[in-house]
């Protein structure tokens, strides 16, 4: 402590000289590893690392307190039985079997667009979401929003009551209200209606919105506050026309990202994975890559996958798309930014034309309208149209320029043309452009309703709040990224007085039917399904036939403005990578998950990259004992916000990255006063990036971040490696590994934990994990879906300060420094997904004073919380660190009535003072080997699956009977890249990972 | 000088010592016998229910079978108990206005369920799945005593981890087949005793405690018996007794 900013400030050049030099090894975590900074180092090493925040208890204080606790330790087992009841059905439900889970499809709606997901119900209560395999969008998989969102359902803080100005009213006065809105606007004595929804591709509430505005001449207005206003506005500009392009990465051989972050949004992104995952799987010699070229401004998913990649600020990328037309021989002009350079474009270019009809370009969902348009015309161009990217009929339903839409309502709602104003959804008084002003234009509007899941911010400031069925209470449809229908079934009743928009608008047609008529009534009638075809559409989730057509992507000829000229420090606005635009904020399991590239959590912070932040004077480290970032304050125009620092390698220079989703108010318990709210910085010109930003520190901020918990102090980890050099060596396995563990013959000499006759008794099933790195893009899922599967506590902020997070699997970054050209500013980037290996000679075993942790017959390091007394001598004799401990008792949380619902009756909810880790899903490997038993017919490869193998978008994780000769886990475990993480321990971990295989075209300049 | 004790000292000081060591002793032995015992562990004490259901009744002398009822016992972890539905499929037609059943009628009638007292109860930390040990040909009485006598149900058995694992420990000796019809299905075999029972045939042993409930001892044959039957059905016995068979 004390010495003062400018000497603890890291010295830049001096790391990437030391990076450059002499570590021995080519991974690293963060700067601060690379640093080595004694206080770092210290706090590293500290078992309670910010002792500085905890209280100081002296030694005799601390034996009272133990002899005390030992006292009255026995006593905790005393109780008398508990009364409990039975209550069965009075009538029993068809089909429902006490005990026995039941799947149901429906649709997940995302930015408007629907995923078909099969929900887990169990007696009558959704549990857990799962990708429907049937659906388009899904093939199975989900994402980390989907798996978490079940947490919203269950969230005490839902909008539970009709209110007017706060107080309770009911849905007969607030409807009642509204029809008389409806009559006086007829009669001419009020302004005419105007209804704000956000995107929708919703087949029946489409066409209930259309019969609304014909009967009572409403206005239909649409706004999201993360839209996707330039890629529509891109199709119209490329093809005069609206049209929605499906991509297949299938047949792409060559992907040109133009700051396109596909594997984590946009419609269909996780289908689009799961495609792209298909060309990057490699088996012995079958090694046929495809090869992806990124250019990104703020680090992305695909941008840290891409073989060859560059950062350029976000208001660059179009120049770089510029030079990439020219270099393709269309169009004239322009030259790449220095940062990314002309030999980067140059070999995107030349493979692009060498592989015609089988490549693509993708433009980034927050890149302006002129990058979508010319990579439209690239892919037209380049013969794409039809075979990698498919142009079909517009998906949305009545799309609109949202920023456009907004933008004229709020100038109705100004001029006093808006009478009543029925904001369905959305939060626009929260996430609108700043320079609308919406709040106040909202003051002037007579009759203002809001309905929504929650009451938030605009509920706030309208008259009327209208509780809204989440989408597992409420019938209703959407359509994927392709068109294809499904429909949303509800699972259960709503908990609150919720109904849907559908039904709203329903009712104020006067129709009082319920949804299932209305959407039932939609589709029989109007789409002409048979009864059959609708109950299969039901079980299917899927309702067959209903892909948008494939329209004639004619190009239209391209008058592009000229780039207007950002100058300064420029600021990237970006969707939170957790929380979206905001509407998640008060899903803990969302906030506590990791940011996939910073791991931070709880909060949104400046981004900026190791140049910018050594020109701009930002900190990277102080104090062990209570580290801080420096907290910066950016100015736009008037708009400033505070958010610390995060410096983060690869971020382009000159610019800063600040996520959008933050800051609420009115989220409830858990979102308020998380974050700094960075919408008031975006106006309707700089929706994505603004020039002329000013960044001064005013302070420090503490950030929750798991980065640098449960280090593994840079052994050899992530083993990677080109094709070329796979080739060459199909092992990747770097010079002077030991190999004295592992399965070798050397390894009883060696072995420390070697047990003689005491070895375990193996029997029956063998169950062990593959994880493939090649395939791992670090999108999170397997963190949410195993939290929703295994009641995972959230513990907050402070506790994640303290790492405390409880995560049983994590996927930890590394970067990585090119062969040979080390660097701070754009290393590569690696996860590995890491949870309990389950070793065969696990070390945490024979540490524990009370058996608490043993070894199953079929192999697993099984956990054991009633016998569990928290020594945590197992978690220190981790060499994973993959044991979670429950510090405080985190899952009091879920004795809330609702939040009880959301807990999986398969699994213990853990209290206080119990060590956990990951149980390789032992409630599914059960439930399989009792069935397998009752039925005598031997489980099958793929019978288990475990939640995060399940919820994996790539199939990067592989779960199996090492038993059966021809299971998956094995044909991996038999690939010559397959590795065993830190083997010269000999613990013989049951989950070993295949080495990454990159296809880099080794020609682009550094 | 006079002593300083009578001799009563003495008996007070052998009384003293003794009491010192046996007082501690007899409450940590008192302890145990109220933890093991029906005050604690509610065995044998038939608990006052909302309609005095009469196992006895149906399954002894009405001779219904227990999956009329738990319907699910074979399929499920839970052997479910039955809806108000089940009962008037025979009380709307029979005892229609017996006062014993009014609370049944009232259910129907309202669609508010009836409030059992629950029973047989594990700890919360154990996952006890029905339907295994029901294929496995574990009576429903090896768990629950001697159902078919009860008038008001009672808890047969402790549900100490110590007796569950007697079974987990050693299968054999708790495993055999119907000795009138060996190929038949253990699952079935199981519920067969209490018609064979009911209608007066002999009993072997193994079936006698099974249906019984109680403890016998264990003939050498018939553990060898079982032994054969642990290898015919594959049962790991090594995995009957890892933790996260039954907890996780």
């Amino acid at each position: 402590m004390g010495m003062d900013n400018e000497q603890k400030r890291n010295d830049l050049a001096a790391l990437q000289a030391k990076l450059a030099q002499s570590r021995g090894k080519d991974l690293w975590r963060g700067l601060e590893e690379v640093s080595e900074t004694e206080e770092f180092n210290r706090w590293l090493d500290d078992e309670f690392p910010n002792r500085g925040t905890l209280p100081h208890v002296d030694r005799r204080d601390f034996l009272k307190f133990m002899g005390a606790s030992m006292l009255l330790a026995g006593l905790s087992g005393c109780r008398f039985l508990p009364k409990s009841h039975i209550v069965p059905h009075v009538m029993g439900p068809e089909d429902r079997v006490t005990g026995i889970a039941v799947y149901y499809a429906t649709t997940f709606v995302q930015d408007g667009f629907g995923t078909g997901v099969l929900v887990r119900t169990y007696e009558g209560r959704p549990l857990k979401i799962e990708g429907n395999a049937l659906h388009p969008s899904s093939l199975g998989a989900t994402n980390a929003t989907m798996q978490a969102a079940m947490q919203t359902m269950y969230d005490p803080d839902r909008a539970k009551l009709v209110t007017y100005r706060g107080e309770p009213s009911t849905w007969e006065l607030a409807l009642g209200t509204f029809r008389k809105c409806i009559e006086q606007t007829k009669k001419g004595e009020l302004g005419p209606i105007a209804v704000l929804t956000p995107l929708t591709t919703s087949p029946t509430f489409a066409a209930w919105m259309r019969k609304f505005v014909s009967q009572t001449g409403a206005r239909w207005y649409q706004y999201d506050g993360v839209g996707r206003d330039a890629a529509r506005e891109g199709v119209r500009m490329a093809f005069g026309d609206d049209t929605t392009p499906v991509y297949d990465f299938k047949k792409a051989n060559v992907v040109v990202s133009l700051d396109a972050d596909f594997f984590s949004e946009g419609p269909g992104h996780v289908r689009y994975t799961r495609d792209f995952a298909d060309r990057r799987r490699v088996h012995g010699e079958d090694v046929q890559l495809n090869r992806v070229y990124a250019v990104e401004s703020t680090p992305n998913l695909v941008g840290a996958f891409a073989d060859n990649k560059k950062r350029c600020k976000a208001s660059e990328v179009r120049q770089v798309a510029e030079a990439l037309a020219t270099a393709i021989g269309m169009g004239s002009g322009g030259s790449a930014p220095a940062s990314v350079g002309d030999s980067f474009v140059q070999q995107a270019a030349q493979e692009l034309l060498a592989n015609r009809g089988s490549c693509v370009v993708v433009p980034g969902e927050h890149q302006p309208k002129e990058v979508h348009a010319l990579a439209h015309a690239m892919n037209v161009f380049l013969g794409n149209a039809g075979l990698t990217v498919t142009y079909v009929e517009p998906v949305e339903a009545d799309s609109k320029n949202g920023v456009l839409s907004l933008s004229r309502l709020v100038e109705a709602m100004g001029a006093g043309q808006v009478g009543t104003l029925l904001i369905l959804g959305g939060n626009p008084a929260f996430d609108a452009p700043a320079d609308l002003n919406f709040a106040a234009a909202l003051g002037k509007v007579e009759h203002t309703f809001h309905m929504g899941v929650y009451a938030n911010e605009t509920s706030e400031l309208c008259d009327w709040h209208l509780p809204e069925a989440y989408f597992l209470e409420a019938w209703g449809d959407a359509r994927a990224h392709d068109g294809t229908a499904s429909i949303i079934q509800p699972l259960i009743e709503p908990l609150y007085d919720g109904k849907s928009q559908l039904e709203l608008v329903a009712a104020l047609c006067n129709d009082p039917r319920g949804g299932l008529d209305l959407v039932r009534d939609f589709w029989m009638k109007e789409r002409g399904l048979t009864k059959e075809a609708w109950e299969k559409s039901l079980h299917d989730g899927v309702i067959e036939g209903t892909a948008s057509r494939e329209v004639a992507a004619t190009l239209q000829p391209l008058n592009l403005d000229p780039a207007p000229a950002t100058s300064g420090l420029e600021v990237i606005f970006r969707p939170d990578p957790t929380i979206g635009d905001g509407f998640y904020a008060n899903n803990g399991w969302l906030q506590e998950l990791p940011k996939p590239l910073t791991k931070t959590t709880w909060d949104n912070c400046v981004y900026v990259s190791p140049k910018t932040a050594e020109e701009l004077k930002l900190n990277v480290w102080r104090d062990a004992d209570n580290p801080q970032h420096d907290l910066a304050e950016v100015t736009v125009g008037s708009a400033s916000v505070r958010a610390p620092v995060i410096i983060q390698p690869g971020h382009p220079d000159g610019a800063i990255t600040l996520h959008v989703g933050y800051g609420r108010t009115k989220a409830g318990l858990i979102g308020d006063g998380c974050g700094s709210n960075v919408y008031p910085l975006r106006t309707t010109a700089t929706m994505h990036f603004a020039g002329n930003a000013s960044l001064k520190v005013v302070g420090k901020a503490k950030v929750a971040n798991t980065q640098y918990h449960h280090s593994m102090h840079g052994r050899d980890i992530v083993r990677y490696g080109s094709v070329s050099k796979y080739k060459e060596n199909p092992t990747l396995e770097p010079p002077g590994t030991m190999h004295i563990g592992g399965h070798g013959k050397d390894e009883d000499k060696y072995n420390l934990f070697r047990q003689g006759k005491k070895d375990h008794a193996f029997d029956g099933h063998q169950w062990a994990m593959v994880v493939d790195l090649g395939l791992c893009v670090g999108c999170n899922a397997c963190v949410a879906a195993c939290n929703v599967e295994n009641n995972i506590a959230v513990v907050g902020k402070d506790q994640v300060i303290n790492g405390r997070e409880m995560h049983w699997i994590r996927i930890d970054r590394y970067y990585g420094s090119k062969d040979g050209a080390p660097s701070l500013d754009s290393p590569d980037t690696h996860f590995m997904p890491l949870a309990c290996m389950h070793c065969e000679m696990a070390p945490c075993e024979p540490v524990c004073p009370v058996a608490a942790t043993v070894h199953s017959a079929e192999g697993l390091n099984m956990m054991v919380y009633n016998r569990c007394v928290g020594t945590r001598y197992c978690s220190n004799n981790c060499p994973y660190k993959v044991r979670r401990f429950n510090f405080l008792y985190f899952t009091k949380q879920y004795e809330k009535p609702s939040l009880k619902m959301l807990m999986n009756p398969d699994v213990t909810v853990r209290s206080r003072g119990v060590m956990e880790k990951c149980t390789f899903c032992v409630q599914r490997i059960n439930k399989a080997r009792i069935e397998e038993k009752k039925s005598g017919v031997p489980l099958k490869d793929g019978d288990v699956i475990t939640a995060c193998q399940q919820a994996c978008p790539t199939q990067a994780i592989i779960f199996g009977d090492l038993t059966d000769e021809q299971s998956q886990v094995n044909k991996w475990r038999h690939e010559q890249r397959n590795y065993t993480l830190l083997p010269e321990l000999g613990i013989r971990p049951r989950t070993t990972y295949l080495a990454k295989v990159t296809n880099p075209n080794e020609e682009v300049e550094a | 000088m006079p002593q300083i004790f009578s001799k009563k000292a003495n008996t007070y000081s052998r009384v003293s010592l003794f009491c010192l060591l046996a007082l501690p002793a007899g409450a940590i032995m008192a302890g145990m016998a109220i933890t093991r015992g029906p005050a604690q562990t509610n065995v044998g004490m038939p608990l006052d229910q909302p309609v005095p259901f009469s196992h006895k009744h149906h399954v002894e002398e009405l001779g219904i079978d227990c999956r009329y009822c738990h319907a699910s016992v074979e399929t499920s972890a839970k052997a479910g108990v039955p809806t108000t539905e089940t009962c008037m499929s025979c009380h709307a037609h029979i005892w229609t206005n017996s006062p014993l059943l009014e609370p049944v009628r009232k259910s129907y009638e309202t669609g508010v369920p009836i409030k059992w007292q629950k029973i047989n109860k594990v700890p919360e930390f154990v996952y006890f799945d029905h339907s295994i040990h029901i294929a496995r040909g574990i009576n429903c009485n090896t768990c629950h005593g001697p159902v078919q006598d009860m008038h008001i149900t009672w808890k047969g058995q402790y549900f100490f981890m110590r007796w569950c694992l007697e079974c987990h420990r050693e299968p054999e000796k708790y495993l055999y087949v119907n000795p009138r019809d060996p190929e038949k299905e253990p699952r079935q075999k199981a519920f067969d005793l209490y018609s064979l029972n009911k209608y007066g045939e002999d009993l072997t042993p193994v079936e006698w405690r099974n249906l019984d409930g109680s403890d016998l001892k264990f003939s050498k044959d018939q553990i060898a018996e079982g032994k054969k039957l642990v290898e015919k059905w594959g049962v790991k016995v090594k995995q009957l007794t890892d933790c996260w068979t039954c907890h996780r």
